[in-house]
């Protein structure tokens, strides 16, 4: 096998791995934005919240590191239950604007929390059963253990969602309120507790998106939230905002554009985060509904 | 209740414009913290201004505001340094030609970097004014985002991560006080223009201002012009206060724009004096703030001091504003001295 053959089969498998991070994220935003209309602005800072429960569960509670991810996860959930109680729940029928400056003060303030309580210095992330950074040879790529996890993880939690949407009672209703809220509330289902369910389950999955991260990447900061939630948000109009199939083809769009394109030209390396924004620009410009879901123009 | 008449209005600003006169050329008296102080208040007070035009007055919602600021500051900077500072910073990468052999005073170093602002605007608002409400709030930043990234690889042009040091302290108090007075004028002017009556009933109601024949398009790119020229004037002053520039998030990025937006909602989205209060008061709480990051001793106890905690402190205050008191201090209004005096009236009806 030539030395090419074996980077793209690399690239293809790191595509995958940070395709299906965006996905998990991605389908938190879209959730929300599906239901309320609202870009959770926060989202990105969930997802770092949840790398910072699992650390210190791990390292200052001395859970062994399954239990640490578990209750990182469950913690995480509670906190997106907390946010929309608190901060989006007053506004929900304030103009959508002001829902937008509350969810971007919320994201300032995690950050800041994640400043003040856990410290500006990053921390090497390092809690991680050591056979995840086993190499795996297929034929003679090498490729870690973790990105295999990654991605079996990922599908994984798919299917789970796919379950939830489609053969549960709250997910039949998830579906519903994210056509119509009042036409729902009329017949018979609590809102705000699916709008919970929802925030619940959207931080969830950013919780696990952290923690495959910050394996990934072994390191935690109080900003790493920004930039993944950034390209998880555009992997979601990617794919059309508000539709979860969307969501999780945007996301792996994404991870393979970036891959890809660093792959193929190693000099552009440094305006690796550029190709995101522009694909941005371009979908709003050309396709605003995306690739699945088409909202219907306002209508006077 | 009793109207002012034009005179005694008149009369009243001018007395206040020279009571600011007296006390800016008496501000060194207070010490050379405090007058770095009030100069950063006049900076702010341009950003949030020139923010409040776009986010406020107009109604649509940018993002992208540092992403003008850190235009305007590097500019300007780049001009004004001298040939020697500048073959001392740039030792990865040279400093491309007709940048590294030039160097031009502070006034035009500021315009210049408020035009190169302006045009980087009309450029990003071409595009992105197509798009309305979140979705244009998200191209905005990521087009901010993409002049920080880039801002950080163009080493021949920006120094990247390396950063611009040395930059000659020029602003003082009177640079910064004098462009905020400039911009209050443009602004204030616009916004009571019948341009700035098209922006507000574009900001009510878009479709049916179009209705009306307002051209939408026209007028959004001319507010987001505007904005983007004294965003720019805003940031070549911040760059020669602050004399170092470096591409971070934390410093010229997202932050930055968390910064003013803060300044803005608690002045009341869409008011002038708004946006100065709210400038003043974020001035003035960040700094006091900041005794919560170094230690306090209190009858012998030492609370060690925690860094950040301003930023947090603010940050809950910012989404109290938005929750319960969402106009802000001046929600749409301007305060003017009809108000002033209404309100000493009312308090003394009340006392009786």
């Amino acid at each position: 096998m030539d030395i090419g053959l074996n980077a793209l089969i690399q690239n293809i498998f790191n595509s995958l791995s940070l395709g299906g991070l965006y996905a998990l994220i991605a389908v938190g935003y879209t959730m929300v934005y599906g239901i309320l209309r609202l870009i959770n602005f926060a989202h990105g800072d969930i997802f770092m919240m949840g790398t910072y429960f699992a650390f210190y569960a791990i390292t200052a509670f001395f859970l062994p590191w399954y239990l640490g991810f578990l209750m990182a996860i469950l913690i995480t959930g509670l906190l997106g239950f907390s946010i929309e109680k608190i901060a989006y729940r007053p506004l929900r029928n304030a103009p959508r604007i002001s829902s937008l400056i509350t969810a971007i003060g919320m994201s300032f303030f995690l950050e800041s929390f994640a400043v003040v309580v856990f410290g500006g210095i990053p921390k090497s992330f390092n809690v991680y059963p050591k056979f995840f950074s086993d190499i795996i040879l297929i034929g003679q790529s090498r490729i870690p253990l973790l990105t295999f996890i990654t991605i079996g993880v990922t599908f994984f939690l798919f299917l789970v969602l796919w379950w939830i949407l489609y053969k549960t009672k709250i997910g039949l209703a998830m579906r519903a309120i994210s056509v119509d809220i009042p036409a729902t509330s009329l017949m018979g289902a609590n809102v705000n507790n699916i709008i919970s369910t929802t925030f619940v389950l959207g931080s969830a999955f950013a919780a696990v998106a952290g923690i495959l991260w910050a394996m990934k990447y072994p390191q935690v900061q109080p900003y790493m939230g920004f930039t993944p939630g950034l390209k998880a948000f555009i992997a979601a109009v990617i794919g059309g905002i508000g539709s979860i199939q969307g969501a999780i083809v945007g996301g792996f769009l994404l991870g393979f554009l970036e891959i890809m394109i660093v792959g193929f030209f190693p000099s552009l390396a440094g305006y690796r985060d550029v190709f995101a924004y522009i694909v941005l620009v371009v979908i709003l410009m050309f396709r605003p509904t995306g690739i699945f879901k088409i909202y219907s123009e306002q209508k006077v | 209740m009793k109207k002012i008449s034009l005179k005694i209005n008149l009369i009243l600003t001018i007395a206040f414009l020279i009571g600011i006169y007296f006390f800016l050329s008496n501000v060194n008296i207070l010490g050379d913290y405090w007058s770095r102080i009030v100069t950063l208040v006049a900076i702010y007070s341009i950003m949030a201004v020139s923010y409040t035009l776009v986010n406020g007055i107009t109604g649509i919602f940018s993002l992208g505001q540092a992403g003008f600021i850190a235009i305007g500051a590097y500019t300007s900077a780049l001009l004004t340094l001298s040939i020697q500072q500048k073959e001392m910073s740039f030792f990865i990468q040279p400093l491309i030609w007709p940048l590294n052999s030039i160097q031009i005073g502070f006034l035009p170093a500021t315009i210049i970097g408020g035009l190169v602002a302006a045009f980087f605007a009309f450029l990003i608002g071409y595009p992105s004014l197509r798009l309305t409400g979140d979705y244009f709030a998200i191209a905005t930043l990521a087009f901010a985002e993409i002049i920080r990234i880039l801002i950080q690889n163009l080493y021949g042009v920006t120094n990247g991560t390396l950063g611009l040091k040395g930059i000659n302290p020029y602003t003082n108090v009177w640079w910064a006080w004098s462009w905020l007075l400039v911009t209050v004028i443009v602004i204030g002017s616009l916004k009571y223009s019948s341009y700035g009556r098209a922006l507000r009933a574009i900001s009510e109601d878009p479709v049916a201002a179009k209705v009306m024949g307002i051209d939408v398009f026209r007028h959004q790119m001319m507010a987001f012009v505007i904005s983007g020229f004294f965003a720019g004037v805003s940031g070549a002053l911040y760059a020669h206060w602050i004399t170092t520039l470096d591409p971070r998030p934390t410093s010229l990025g997202v932050m930055l724009t968390f910064y003013v937006l803060i300044m803005i909602v608690i002045g009341g989205l869409g008011s002038i004096t708004g946006a100065i209060l709210g400038a003043i008061f974020f001035a003035f709480v960040s700094q006091w703030l900041r005794i919560f990051e170094s230690n306090i001793t209190i009858f012998g106890f030492t609370i060690p001091g925690v860094p950040g905690m301003s930023m947090l402190i603010l940050s809950v205050l910012f989404i109290i504003v938005m929750i319960f008191w969402r106009r802000g201090l001046m929600g749409k209004e301007e305060l003017n001295w009809q108000k002033i005096y209404n309100f000493f009236k009312k308090v003394e009806v009340q006392n009786e």
